[in-house]
């Protein structure tokens, strides 16, 4: 057994501790809003956070978040309105939708390191980061549209 | 479609040709998205349910719920069908709502691909809603009183005369009977453009909202209780390996592991499968990895590109095969006679489909039904073979909808669905499998690597005389349902899905195109629908020699080209949706010049601007799409950067801009990762690159500047999920050729490409 928390509550699972962290939390935890792309941490579609960094969860063993905060997308904000889901939503960014809450979760730590990133930061933190419906420069802007918010004090209430 | 061998593709499906369900109160099925949370089907509301066809429901709520027969796999193509409906029945559009339907005879042919789903459902739509409005004033006029003559209809309220009655409270009085013959649809007329309210607006799409909070069902996390794991050993080759022995004593130390079956598959979809069982993913993965099968692999275990290319070209030079799309008289005495002209051969690699969800399905028997719980593309396509495979008829099995975790293509071939539901027969227990990534890419239908060979003669006023194109790859639409392929000219069947774009609307003289089924292709790998489908090759190996002749004739590209589209002869274009033919495909491609100030621009040392214009995919359904490309060349590394990629397009009447517009950037993308970074190549029978390790696409560095243009017009909706595709890789060639003289014939465009060509040139 293995303790950590998710999302703000505690668990116990039974998964093994070599199990990878992308399927106890679908399997076990039954929450599916993580993604399974690649299995090798190339794609960026498993990504949560571990104790507040971008982390890809497929190639995380599960022993290694013993003790840790662990959030998942949906546990971004309590009403998926994270200035990031605002501004995908308002910028329609989603296509087949399958990578975003990866695209999120990274982007939001992105945002914590650089409040106000660059093209270049942008590139960079976002490379590991694969959208097969392309949607690349919608996720630019909306980066750029929730940094600019965020930054502005226009939402206060977020809590990642 | 399959019953529709000869009309086929080429023109709109008469969806409409069944009896259309009465109205049917209180009585009506609901059914819904498994569980996807697009929307909430329910029973429908006390008071009655009208339900006018098929195709939408109104409750006594005034609830509007229409139902999808297309897969929601990034294109918000509920929201654009919805809105066709809701336009021409005058809803409120606050009132809609969308239910992605599962397989069931009744919706007929439920195929998503081909761009087809606006141009197809228009018709029957739009029809759809205008028989319901006027049913609706009809019904509504009695109820107030006054002649139907004095009413009107808009935002879900019938008014007339001061009085008014919403729809809602027409349906509530459960009177409401009206029933459309099929007859009588097809004579229903749609509002004039002018008079639309919701069609060329924009809205917010109604799937999008799940996909941003982790609330939305793909396939991958469908759930039932009691199902167990399975993932599957893919053998060496596709079709022709046979297991020999399974030995799993070493994955009998996996917790959770079951056990390993061979699967008996009476279809031949999954030849020489392994299914590993286990009470978890991970145990079945792990145990997979421990799983020792030997298989005999057969033949295609020792064929690789280079043969399957080899062969290509062997069959371009046999002048006897082949199914002719266009044969005009005289082609081969122009070319020999001709002072000018030019013979180049262009290829393509390998390029797998990548959908980001990797292909899974959950199956299980309940109650004498098999349910299949997946993402898919061609239901209609699947359930025939599914029936073949687990022995059963059609009518007892059905296709449970999720969200796609991508298509483009990949899910049209639903053979994943055919492993898991003889997973879960062989076990007799609900089995969800799930492929790793190199498991999805090994068991890809990946597009077929094709070979090209285009010769064009010109006069000596810059005039083209004849053109000829043979084109030569694996067919898909001839291994996975060769009922479904027209006749040439020749009468030799042919996949357009493998040769349209080839015939193109430019007027070059006497032409002939002629493709060639790669049979070797077709023995080595399954050759799959993948995003452009033929025309994502056909168009690269037209739009580059034309581009090339243009140069070698000293006429500039784009001059070369509006000369051509000239709307002579078959290029006239005629309805339903080719009004205006050739010139409509001029009008794109000289409003991109004018955009970007072709021929006026200087620009810097090593930078070049290429142009392409094609008709998207299938003359039936052109979409009029024109692009220019601008790359910087570094001639130390051959590295090729794209700076910009502007593009405008003529889909004709635009349902819903901001999708249409997110799908024509998507699409721009692919033919940007086509073109630079995606390919792989066949080694000893399988892909050598299985994951994103080594198998490049697009990433957000890559991403250039874009501007897209769609053109304003009431002209029949056609479709716009793939056309962008086809002109970005050749684009870019020629962007290539005007930036360094280099001319590269292969995609995709390898830096060592760009300076062995870059050498040739020095």
């Amino acid at each position: 057994m293995t303790n950590f928390t998710i999302n703000g509550r505690a668990v116990w699972v039974q998964s093994p501790a070599d199990a990878p962290l992308l399927w106890v939390i679908r399997d076990e935890l039954r929450l599916t809003g993580t993604k399974f792309g690649c299995g090798i941490g190339f794609c960026g579609a498993c990504t949560v956070h571990v104790d507040g960094r971008a982390t890809r969860s497929c190639i995380t063993p599960l022993v290694a978040v013993a003790g840790a905060n662990v959030t998942t997308i949906e546990g971004l904000h309590p009403e998926g309105r994270h200035p990031l889901q605002e501004a995908w939503r308002e910028l329609q960014v989603p296509q087949c939708g399958y990578c975003q809450p990866g695209q999120i979760m990274q982007a939001a730590t992105l945002l914590k390191d650089y409040p106000n990133p660059s093209d270049r930061d942008i590139d960079a933190v976002m490379a590991g980061s694969v959208c097969r419906c392309m949607t690349y420069p919608r996720i630019r802007k909306a980066i750029k549209v929730a940094s600019a918010r965020m930054r502005g004090g226009e939402t206060s209430d977020s809590p990642a | 479609m399959t019953r529709r061998p000869d009309r086929g593709h080429r023109s709109i499906p008469d969806l409409s040709r069944r009896e259309f369900l009465v109205t049917t109160i209180g009585a009506a099925v609901w059914l819904g998205y498994a569980g996807s949370g697009l929307a909430t089907p329910g029973a429908p509301a006390l008071g009655g349910l009208f339900e006018p066809t098929i195709w939408y429901g109104i409750d006594a709520q005034g609830t509007i719920t229409v139902n999808v027969i297309r897969a929601e796999m990034g294109q918000h193509v509920g929201t654009a069908l919805a809105r066709i409906v809701a336009d021409e029945l005058e809803a409120d559009w606050t009132k809609v709502r969308v239910v992605t339907v599962d397989s069931d005879p009744k919706w007929g042919e439920m195929v998503t691909g081909g761009s087809w789903s606006v141009w197809q459902s228009f018709p029957v739509l739009s029809r759809a809603g205008a028989a319901g409005r006027m049913a609706l004033i009809e019904e509504g006029a009695k109820i107030l009183g006054v002649r139907r003559e004095t009413c009107t209809a808009r935002d879900g309220v019938v008014k007339a005369d001061g009085k008014s009655i919403a729809y809602g409270d027409i349906v509530a009085r459960g009177t409401l009977r009206r029933t459309f013959t099929s007859a009588e649809l097809q004579a229903i007329p749609i509002k004039a453009p002018s008079e639309r309210r919701l069609i060329g607006r924009d809205t917010l799409a109604l799937d999008i909202p799940t996909k941003l909070d982790g609330t939305g069902r793909y396939g991958i996390d469908a759930f039932v209780e009691g199902m167990v794991y399975a993932r599957p050993k893919v053998p060496p080759t596709r079709y022709d390996s046979k297991v020999i022995s399974i030995d799993d004593s070493a994955a009998k130390g996996v917790a959770g592991y079951l056990k390993s079956l061979a699967l008996e598959d009476p279809s031949g979809t999954v030849p020489g499968w392994v299914m590993v069982y286990a009470e978890s993913f991970v145990a079945a993965s792990k145990a997979a990895e421990l799983v020792r099968v030997e298989w005999s692999p057969g033949p295609a275990a020792t064929i690789s590109e280079a043969d399957v290319q080899k062969r290509a070209a062997e069959l371009i030079a046999d002048s006897t095969g082949g199914s002719l799309l266009v044969d005009d008289p005289g082609v081969d005495q122009v070319l020999a006679e001709a002072k000018h002209k030019i013979e180049r051969t262009y290829t393509t690699a390998t390029v797998m489909h990548v959908a980001l969800e990797p292909v899974n399905a959950l199956a299980y028997e309940k109650d004498g039904v098999f349910e299949i719980h997946t993402g898919n593309q061609w239901q209609t396509l699947i359930l025939p073979v599914l029936a073949k495979a687990l022995g059963c008829s059609q009518d007892t099995i059905v296709l449970r909808s999720y969200l796609l975790g991508g298509g483009f293509g990949r899910r049209l071939a639903g053979d994943y669905a055919v492993g898991a539901a003889l997973a879960a027969k062989a076990l007799g227990r609900p089995v969800k499998m799930v492929c790793t990534r190199p498991d999805d890419m090994r068991f890809d239908c990946p597009r077929s690597p094709s070979t090209q060979v285009v010769r064009i003669a010109w006069a000596e006023d810059g005039h083209v005389t004849a053109m000829d194109h043979q084109a030569a790859a694996g067919w898909p639409t001839g291994v996975m349902n060769p009922a479904f392929m027209p006749k040439g000219v020749n009468g030799v069947p042919y996949d357009p899905f493998a040769s349209s774009g080839a015939d193109h609307w430019y007027t070059v003289g006497a032409q002939r195109v002629r493709v060639l089924r790669n049979d070797l292709a077709e023995r080595t790998f399954r050759p799959g629908w993948l995003r452009s489908v033929g025309a994502g090759w056909t168009s690269w190996a037209v739009e580059s020699a034309i581009d090339e002749a243009a140069h070698e004739a000293s006429v500039d590209p784009v001059e070369f080209r509006l000369r051509m589209l000239d709307g002579a002869g078959r290029n006239a274009g005629s309805p339903p949706s080719a009004v205006g033919g050739a010139r409509r495909q001029a009008a794109v491609l000289a409003r991109l010049a004018e955009k970007i100030g072709w021929g006026r621009t200087t620009l810097p040392k090593d930078v070049g601007i290429g142009v392409a214009t094609t008709f998207g995919q299938e003359r039936a359904m052109p979409t009029w799409t024109a692009c220019a490309a601008r790359v910087r060349v570094d001639r130390a590394s051959g590295r090729v950067t794209v700076e910009k990629l502007t593009l405008v397009v003529d889909a004709g009447t635009i349902i819903h801009p901001d999708g249409a517009q997110a799908q024509v950037e998507g699409a721009a993308l692919w033919g940007l990762s086509m073109a630079l970074r995606e390919g792989t190549e066949f080694v000893n029978g399988q892909p050598k690159d299985t994951n994103l390790d080594t198998y490049a696409l697009l990433r957000m560095g890559d991403v250039p500047e874009m501007e897209i243009e769609l053109v304003q017009s009431t002209e029949a909706p056609v479709g716009l999920g793939e056309p962008a595709t086809t002109v970005v890789p050749p684009a870019i060639a020629n962007a290539i050729f005007a930036a360094t003289g280099a001319r590269v014939r292969h995609t995709p465009i390898r830096k060592e490409a760009v300076l062995q060509a870059l050498e040739r040139e020095t």
